[in-house]
Parts: structure tokens; sequence; C-alpha cells
């Protein structure tokens, strides 16, 4: 099995995976009905990018495993998702400002895995980069909003931001896995994507009348499976059914 | 690589045509343009079809539907899922975009125009019920990932808005 291969394909598809569940607990719980089926959709099209990936990891491991194995059976540990995206849903300026740190990511992101010489991966970006674009319209268009709003959703959208600006460095650290995938030509060097990064968001904090947060101190460790205590009971919710019914299937 | 011609059998046209969408099910698969390739091989049909977005439930049901189909013609079918080349809102025929209109569906914008009425509050996308282009943005995903929703100033009529996916 190409070991590196198979954890860099899980590092990009447990972002999805992980902010996918957080946001589909809004079904039925959105501020609004609009903004509900908003979150939802975007839950859904990320479940779809994951289930790309996932088959794909799946026919690289070459034995039994299945994308739901993948998804639903591995451990706390195992997962290799940021911080940034499997931090709670809190209030909706926490969701969207979450949303939008990491769409702002994921486009440029995929822009450049849609180069890559693998080309099952380049084929995924080329699909998942259509729906993230409009992931990020939303969110931008959201933090405008609330940036530029009242008075107390300027100070709630501020509030987020300063809390999950900690999370946003670690998007750009490499793992063993992404240095070698990086080296083939088939994985992206993240690095690379820093500067852009922050010239997007700082612009677009600006516009909404946010603060661009000084804080120089920054979490890191989700990539190694090493998470916040939030994770856990975000799996226990996504993985009960397949752990009080093993192999069940509906 | 594959490429953006599709590639049917003229014999399986109209099997084909005959299966619709089930969220849309005026708009057969062949009008909304997820068939990229259906040929015999081996007195087996391989169909390959290619999602509209990448969480679209409706793939599975559509892989179903085919085979059905197929079988019913007396052919046996192996369908594939391709995402390469990604499907694109131009895929959709003119006949798929008069069903979308005449379901209720307002058909999709250029992409420049779709960014003006989604993000920018501009008043173009025409009312499927009266035709008035006095129609507002009630939020940017509506029942499916692939639309938003729309009301008319004029009628009061709310509709769905097929996004533009390029």
């Amino acid at each position: 099995m190409k070991e590196n291969l198979y954890n860099y394909i899980l590092g990009i598809a447990d972002n999805s995976l992980i902010l996918g569940q957080r946001l589909g607990e809004l079904c039925g719980h959105g501020p609004t009905l609009e903004t509900d089926i908003a979150c939802t959709n975007i839950s859904l099209d990320l479940f779809g990018q994951v289930r790309s990936y996932f088959q794909y990891a799946a026919k690289i491991a070459g034995d039994k495993r299945t994308e739901d194995d993948i998804a639903m059976l591995r451990k706390e540990r195992e997962y290799k998702n940021v911080l940034l995206v499997e931090q709670p849903n809190t209030n909706f300026a926490y969701t969207i400002g979450r949303q939008f740190l990491f769409d702002a990511y994921h486009l440029a992101f995929l822009a450049e895995l849609q180069k890559s010489t693998d080309l099952t991966l380049s084929a995924i970006a080329n699909k998942c980069i259509k729906e993230v674009s409009y992931h990020e319209r939303f969110s931008s268009d959201w933090v405008k909003r609330l940036g530029d709003g009242t008075e107390e959703s300027n100070q709630k959208m501020q509030e987020a931001i300063n809390d999950l600006w900690t999370y946003t460095d670690e998007l750009f650290h490499q793992t063993e896995a992404d240095k070698v995938m990086v080296s083939e030509g088939v994985g992206v060097d993240v690095t690379k994507l820093k500067l852009n990064y922050y010239k997007r968001v700082n612009d677009l904090l600006q516009v909404a009348d946010l603060e661009i947060p000084e804080s120089k101190y920054f979490q890191k460790g989700g990539k190694e499976g090493v998470h916040t205590e939030h994770l856990g009971y975000l799996l226990s919710e996504l993985q009960y059914m397949q752990r009080a019914y093993p192999n069940m299937e509906w | 690589m594959t490429s953006t011609e599709q590639n049917i059998d003229e014999k399986l046209i109209p099997i084909l045509e005959e299966v619709s969408d089930p969220e849309i099910p005026v708009l057969s698969i062949m009008d909304m343009g997820v068939v990229r390739s259906a040929v015999i091989i081996n007195e087996i049909v391989k169909v390959e079809i290619t999602p509209t977005y990448s969480g679209c439930p409706a793939m599975d049901v559509i892989g179903d539907d085919i085979k059905k189909a197929l079988k019913d013609a007396g052919y046996d079918s192996e369908i594939d899922l391709i995402l390469h080349p990604a499907w694109t809102t131009d895929w959709i025929t003119p006949r798929g975009r008069k069903a979308l209109e005449d379901y209720g569906i307002a058909a999709p914008l250029d992409a420049e125009a779709d960014i003006d009425v989604l993000l920018n509050g501009k008043r173009i996308v025409k009312c499927t019920n009266c035709g008035s282009q006095n129609t507002r943005l009630v939020s940017q995903f509506g029942s499916t990932a692939c639309k938003a929703q729309f009301q008319c100033d004029d009628c009061q009529e709310p509709f769905d808005y097929f996004k533009c996916l390029k």
C-alpha cells in the first residue's frame, strides 16, 4: 500500500468530514430557515467530497476496507483534521467565522490540488472547487454582514474571529506525508499558500469593519492526531450507529 | 484523459431519455447532461455518469434507474461514476432549460450574472410564474445544493433558481 498517499488523502478528507459533521448539527437548529438550509447544503457538499476521497483511499489500501470503515471506525487519534474544523458551533458568528477561515484556505488549496500529477486527486479537486467557491461566497458575505451590521453582531463576529484565530496557522503546517507528496508532485505545498491566505482574510476583515487579531500564539496538533477536547464528543455522535450495531447497513 | 464530448450509442438514446432526474422529474438525465458515455461492449452496456454536485443524493437513484430502464429494454449494464471532466450547467440542453422553466425552476444565468444575482442583489432572474425580472434572492441555497431560493416581487411567487456551475 502507498502509505504516504493514503495518509495524505485522509489529511485532506478529514477536514471536510469533521466540518461537514459540525454543520450537520445545525440541521433544524439554524438561526433562520435560510441559513439552516445553507449550512446543511454545505455539509452535504463536504460529505460528497469526502466520499470521493475515501473511495480512492479505500482503493489504495487494497484490503477489505470501505469508505464507511475509514469514516466511521477510526479512533480519535487517527483523525488528521485541523483543529479549526472541530471547534463547536457556539453561536452563528462562530459557525460563520470558522467556515470563512476554512473556506479561504480550502479554495486556495483546491486551486493547487487541481495541478496534482495524481489524476484522481486533480479530478476530485476540479469537481470540489466549483462547490467550495459557493461556500466561500456564502461565508465571506456573512462575515461582512455581521461585522458591518449592528453593534452586537459586530462584537460577536469579532469575538469569534479572535477565538478562532489561534487555529489558523496550523492550516499551513506540513506533515511527513505532505512533504513526500509535494516532492512527488502529488501534493500541495501548503506553506506557499500562507501569505495570500492572510491577505485575503485581512482584506475581508477590514471591509467587514473588524479588527485583525494581533495574537501570535497558535495552536497545533490536529494534523498529527492530537485534538482539542471537542473532537471526542463529535466522533461519539458520528460513530454511534456503527459502534452500537457493528456492520449495520441501510 | 476523457474529453468533454459525449459518446452515446444512438440505439440507447431513446431508452436513456426515458430516465429522469428523481429531484426534477420533468428533466431527462440526457437533457441534464449527466450521461457522458453509453456503449455496448460484448453485449453489456457500459454507462458513465457524472454527478452534478459531489453530495448529490440523486446519483445512486439515477444509476439504479438507468440499470432498470436498460434491463427492461433487454440489456445488462454496468454503471460507472466519473468525476472528470466535472459537470457544468453548460451541459444542460436547450430542451432541458425549457423543461426546468416550465417546471418552475429558473434556468442558470452565465457565471458573471450569477454572481450579480447571488451576491450583489441584482434583479435579473426571470420569475417562472409571471416572467417579471423584479425578483429578489431569498436564500443562496435552496431545496437542493444546486438551487437558490428566489421570490417575485410582482406576483409574489417563490421559486427556485438553478445556480450556474462552471
